[in-house]
C-alpha cells in the first residue's frame, strides 16, 4: 500500500500534465484536418494567392495579403515598439533612482493587463484621431509621394494597427530587456568606467552588446505577440479583403491573419470558406511555432536555464 | 574622427533624456486608456445598466455571462494547471517533463484566436450543428486552453521556491510524497498559487477572440451550458462597431466595467505578492 | 579571543596629512564613506607619492578596497554609496563640482581583484577600448599603442597572434595582465589595483608582483591586498587599515619591522585577520 499510493499519484499528475502536450496536438492536429479542403484543392497557391472570393461554386482563397499584412504590422511594430522598450528597460535598470524603478516598471507591466479590446474601444475612439491629425496627415503631407505614405490617411489602416501593437508589445519586450540589462555583470560596467567611458558609452558599447542575444530574444517574443493580436488589429485595420488587402501602403486599409480571421469567420457560409479560414489559422500557427521555437533557443542559451528545474 | 568630450558629454545627456522620454510615451497611452474608459463608461452607470440585458439597455447579461465563463473556466483550468504544475516541479527533471515544459512555455505565448480557431474547427467537425455547439461550455472548454498553461507556469514557479528541507522533513516523518506534496509543499506556497490563479483569471475574463467563435454572444441572461451566452468583451466589441452612439456608450460602459475587473485582480496580487 | 576594546588599545588614527602635500601625486583628506547608513570609511588620509608603489592592507571589511576605489570616482557608481573629503590628484580636489569623473578615470586607471577583460571584445580592442572612445588614435597609431601596451605588461609575445580572439580566451594571469594593458593605454597617471592576484596561481601573481615594481618607473601605483609578503615585496609605502580607519602609514619597511602602533603590529605578526 505505501508505494502504490504514491504510484497512483505520480502517474495522476503526468497524465494531467501531458495537457500541455494534449492542447498542442490537439491544436495542430484540428487546424491541419480543418484545412484539408483548401489545401487539397488550392494547394500552395493557398498561401501564395492574392484573391479572397467565396462566391458559391468559384470560391478562391488566397492568404498571401493577410501574411504580409501580418509582416507589416508587425513590423511597424517592432520598429516602434522595439526602440522604446530598450529605452525604458535602460532606463530603469541604468538611470532610474531607486524609489523610481519599482512604480515604473509596475506601470508598464499593467499596458500587459489592459485587455485587447479595450486597446480596441480605445484605438477606435481616441488613438485613430491623434494618428490622423497628428502623425498621418503630416507624414501624407510632406511625405505622400513615397509609395508605401501614399493614399488619404484614415485612421483605419496598416500604420494605425501597427502604432497599436507597438504598445502593446511594449511590456513584453520592455520586461525581458530589463531582466537581460540586470544579468549583464557588474565587472563589465566597472571596467568600462574604469577607463574613463561616459554612461552612455558603457550601455551602447558593452552592456547592449554584451546582452545583444538577450535583447534579441526579447525582440522575437515581441514579434509573437505583435504576429498573434488580434482584437485591437481587427478593430483598427479597416479589414480589407482580397487584393485591396495588399499592403502596398501603410494608409492603406489592410488586414492580418488574425484579424481576417475575427473579423469574416461568422460570415463564412460554405464548408470551403470554413476550410479557408481554418487553413489562415493554421498558417498563423505556423509562424507562432516558428517564431516560439526561436524564442526559446535563444533564451535558453542566453539564460542557461537548463528546463529550468531544481538541480 | 575625434570624438571631443564635450561632444561625448551632450551625447550622454540627450542619451538620459531621450531614454525618459520612451517610459513617458509608454505611460501616456495607459493613462489615456484610464481616463478615457473612465470619463466616457462612468455616466453609463446605473443601477439598471448594470443589473438589466441588452433589451432593457443594460449589461447585465454580459456581467453576469463573464463571471459564469470564468468560473467554469477556472474549475476546468485550476486543478489541471495546478497538478501539472506540481508534476513538473516535483518529479524529477527529465526529458518528458522537460519537453513538457517548454511546450508550456510556448503555449503561454501562443496568440489566443489560434485557441478560438481551434475551438471553433474542433466544434464544428464533432458537434456539427447540435444545441451544444456555441455554447457557455465550449467558451469554458476554449478559454480553459488559455488558462491552463498559464496556472501550471505560476504553480512550477512558485513551488520552485518552496525549500527542499521542508519536504525532507515531511518524509522523514514518514509522510508519502503525495501527502508531502498535497499537504505540506502546496500549503506553504499559498501566496504563490493565488497570485498565479488572479493572474490567469485577468487574463481570461480580458479575451475576446475565442469567445467570438464559441459563445458568440447573446441579448439574454444565461440560459444553461448548452446556450449561448454573452460576456463583457463581446458586449465591447459588438458595441464599439455600431454606428450608434448610444451603443459606443454601453461599449464604453462594459469596458470601465471590465478594466476595473481586470485591475483588481491585478492590484490583488501586487499587494499579495508585496506582503510575500 | 580578547577583544580590542578589553584590551584598551587606541584605534583612533594618526591624521598627519591634514595639510597639503606638494610632494604628492594623490592625497586623501579626511575621507568618510557610506554604503546607505553604513559608514565604511572614518576620516582617512593618505598621500600617494610618485613613482611608488602604496600597499593598503587590513583584514578583509576594513575599507580598503572602497578607499581606493574613492581615488577614481568608481565608488560613487554603487547605489546608496556617498563619500565626504577630499581627493587631490596634483594638488587639486577630483571630486570638485566642476570635475567630471569620467575624466579622472583616465589619468587614474585601474584594475580589478577578478581579471574583467571585455568579453565582447578581442584582446587587441581590449587595449584600445579607451582610446577608441575619444577617437584621437587610429590606424597605424593605434596600433602601435597596442602593442607597447602589450608590451609593457610582457603579453605581446603570448598574444600577439591571437590579438582578434575574444579578450576572455587567455588564462587568468594573461588576462588580468590584459587588464593591466588596458589600462595603461591610455597613459594615466596613477595605477589603482585592487587585489589584483587574488584569483590568480603563483605563478601569475609573480609575474603581475614583477610588473607592478617596473610600473612605478612610470607611474604611481596604489594596490590594495590582503597579503602581508605581498605588501612588503613590492611596496614603498605601507598603510594599514581596520574598521574604516587608518591606523599606520609609513615606509614598508618601517611598516613590517618596527611598527609603532600594537594593532598593526598584531596583524603583521598574524594574531589576527
Amino acid at each position: 500500500m505505501r508505494f502504490t499510493g504514491d504510484k497512483v499519484f505520480k502517474v495522476l499528475v503526468a497524465v494531467i500534465a501531458a495537457s500541455a502536450l494534449a492542447i498542442l496536438i490537439i491544436t495542430g492536429y484540428t487546424l491541419s484536418v480543418g484545412s484539408m479542403p483548401v489545401l487539397q484543392k488550392f494547394g500552395l497557391n493557398f498561401f501564395f494567392g492574392q484573391q479572397w472570393s467565396p462566391a458559391a461554386g468559384r470560391e478562391i482563397f488566397g492568404l498571401l495579403p493577410y501574411i504580409l499584412g501580418t509582416l507589416a504590422t508587425s513590423g511597424i511594430a517592432l520598429l516602434i515598439g522595439v526602440p522604446l522598450s530598450l529605452g525604458i528597460a535602460i532606463f530603469l535598470v541604468e538611470m532610474a533612482p531607486r524609489s523610481l524603478r519599482v512604480p515604473i516598471s509596475y506601470l508598464v507591466e499593467l499596458l500587459a493587463a489592459v485587455p485587447s479590446v479595450i486597446y480596441g474601444l480605445w484605438g477606435l475612439f481616441v488613438f485613430r484621431g491623434f494618428m490622423v491629425t497628428y502623425i498621418e496627415t503630416p507624414i501624407s503631407k510632406y511625405l505622400g509621394w513615397i509609395p508605401i505614405f501614399s493614399g488619404e490617411p484614415g485612421g483605419l489602416d496598416i500604420f494605425t494597427a501597427g502604432a497599436i501593437l507597438a504598445i502593446m508589445i511594449i511590456p513584453t519586450v520592455a520586461s525581458i530587456s530589463k531582466e537581460v540589462i540586470s544579468s549583464v555583470p557588474n565587472s563589465i560596467r566597472e571596467g568600462a568606467y574604469s577607463i574613463g567611458a561616459t554612461k552612455w558609452e558603457v550601455i551602447k558599447r558593452w552592456v547592449i552588446s554584451y546582452g545583444r542575444s538577450g535583447i534579441f530574444g526579447a525582440v522575437i517574443l515581441g514579434l509573437g505577440r505583435a504576429v498573434g493580436e488580434t482584437m485591437a488589429v481587427t478593430m483598427l485595420i479597416g479589414n480589407a479583403t482580397s487584393f485591396s488587402a495588399m499592403p502596398t501602403s501603410l494608409f492603406n486599409p489592410g488586414q492580418t491573419l488574425s484579424s481576417l480571421i475575427a473579423s469574416g469567420i461568422l460570415d463564412a457560409s460554405s464548408p470551403f470558406a470554413y476550410s479557408a479560414y481554418i487553413g489562415a489559422g493554421l498558417a498563423l500557427l505556423f509562424m507562432s511555432l516558428i517564431i516560439n521555437v526561436g524564442a526559446h533557443f535563444v533564451m535558453t542559451r542566453v539564460f542557461k536555464v537548463k528546463g529550468g528545474a531544481i538541480e | 574622427m575625434i570624438n571631443s568630450y564635450g561632444f561625448r558629454k551632450l551625447k550622454n545627456r540627450l542619451f538620459f533624456v531621450l531614454c525618459a522620454v520612451c517610459v513617458v510615451i509608454a505611460v501616456v497611452p495607459l493613462a489615456s486608456i484610464l481616463f478615457e474608459v473612465a470619463i466616457r463608461g462612468a455616466p453609463q452607470l446605473s443601477i439598471t445598466f448594470l443589473t438589466a440585458n441588452a433589451s432593457k439597455g443594460g449589461i447585465g447579461h454580459a456581467i453576469q455571462g463573464t463571471l459564469i465563463i470564468v468560473g467554469l473556466t477556472s474549475i476546468i483550468g485550476i486543478p489541471i494547471g495546478i497538478l501539472s504544475g506540481v508534476y513538473l516541479s516535483e518529479f524529477g527533471n527529465n526529458r518528458y517533463t522537460q519537453s513538457l515544459r517548454t511546450i508550456n512555455n510556448m503555449l503561454t505565448q501562443f496568440p489566443s484566436i489560434i485557441v478560438g480557431i481551434t475551438a471553433y474547427a474542433l466544434i464544428f467537425n464533432i458537434l456539427g450543428s447540435s444545441k451544444w455547439a456555441f455554447s457557455t461550455l465550449t467558451g469554458a472548454v476554449a478559454l480553459s486552453f488559455i488558462m491552463i498553461p498559464i496556472i501550471t507556469r505560476t504553480t512550477e514557479e512558485s513551488l520552485k521556491l518552496v525549500p527542499n528541507t521542508l519536504r525532507e522533513a515531511s518524509l522523514a516523518l514518514g509522510a508519502h510524497k503525495w501527502r508531502t506534496t498535497l499537504s505540506v509543499v502546496l500549503p506553504t506556497t499559498k501566496t504563490g498559487l493565488i497570485t498565479g490563479i488572479l493572474l490567469a483569471v485577468a487574463r481570461v475574463a480580458g479575451e475576446t477572440a475565442p469567445l467570438i467563435m464559441t459563445i458568440q454572444g447573446s441579448r439574454y441572461f444565461f440560459r444553461g451550458l448548452n446556450g449561448r451566452i454573452a460576456a463583457l468583451p463581446l458586449e465591447i466589441w459588438t458595441n464599439s462597431l455600431q454606428p450608434y452612439p448610444e451603443a459606443q456608450a454601453q461599449g464604453w460602459g462594459a469596458a470601465l466595467i471590465l478594466i476595473i475587473i481586470v485591475l483588481t485582480l491585478n492590484i490583488a496580487v501586487r499587494l499579495a505578492s508585496r506582503r510575500e | 579571543m580578547t577583544t580590542l576594546a578589553q584590551e584598551n588599545i587606541t584605534t583612533k588614527p594618526s591624521q598627519v596629512f591634514q595639510e597639503i602635500d606638494s610632494n604628492a601625486k594623490m592625497q586623501a583628506i579626511n575621507v568618510d564613506a557610506w554604503f546607505g547608513q553604513k559608514q565604511i570609511l572614518k576620516s582617512v588620509s593618505l598621500s600617494v607619492k610618485p613613482h611608488t608603489v602604496t600597499a593598503i592592507i587590513g583584514p578583509s571589511g576594513c575599507g580598503k578596497s572602497t578607499f581606493l576605489r574613492c581615488f577614481n570616482r568608481m565608488h560613487e557608481l554603487v547605489p546608496n554609496a556617498k563619500m565626504v573629503g577630499q581627493i587631490l590628484l596634483d594638488g587639486k580636489n577630483i571630486y570638485d563640482r566642476r570635475i567630471d569623473p569620467v575624466q579622472i578615470r583616465r589619468r587614474v586607471g585601474m584594475v580589478f581583484q577578478k581579471p574583467n577583460p571585455f568579453p565582447t571584445m578581442s584582446i587587441y580592442d581590449n587595449v584600445a577600448a579607451g582610446l577608441k572612445l575619444t577617437g584621437v588614435k587610429t590606424g597605424k597609431s593605434l596600433d602601435e599603442v597596442v602593442k607597447r601596451s602589450l608590451e609593457q605588461v610582457t603579453l605581446w609575445d603570448e598574444v600577439k597572434d591571437d590579438l582578434k580572439k575574444p579578450g576572455t580566451s587567455i588564462s587568468g594571469g594573461q588576462q588580468q595582465r590584459l587588464c593591466i594593458a588596458r589600462a595603461i593605454a591610455l597613459q594615466p597617471e596613477v595605477i589603482l589595483m585592487d587585489e589584483p592576484c587574488s584569483a590568480l596561481d603563483p605563478i601569475a601573481t609573480a609575474k603581475i608582483e614583477k610588473l607592478v615594481i617596473e610600473l612605478k618607473q612610470t607611474y604611481a601605483v596604489v594596490i590594495v591586498t590582503h597579503n602581508m609578503q605581498q605588501a612588503s615585496r613590492v611596496s614603498d609605502y605601507t598603510a594599514f587599515m581596520y574598521l574604516g580607519e587608518l591606523i599606520e602609514f609609513g615606509e614598508t619597511g618601517q611598516i613590517f619591522e618596527n611598527p609603532k602602533n600594537r594593532l598593526t603590529e598584531k596583524y603583521i605578526t598574524g594574531e589576527f585577520g
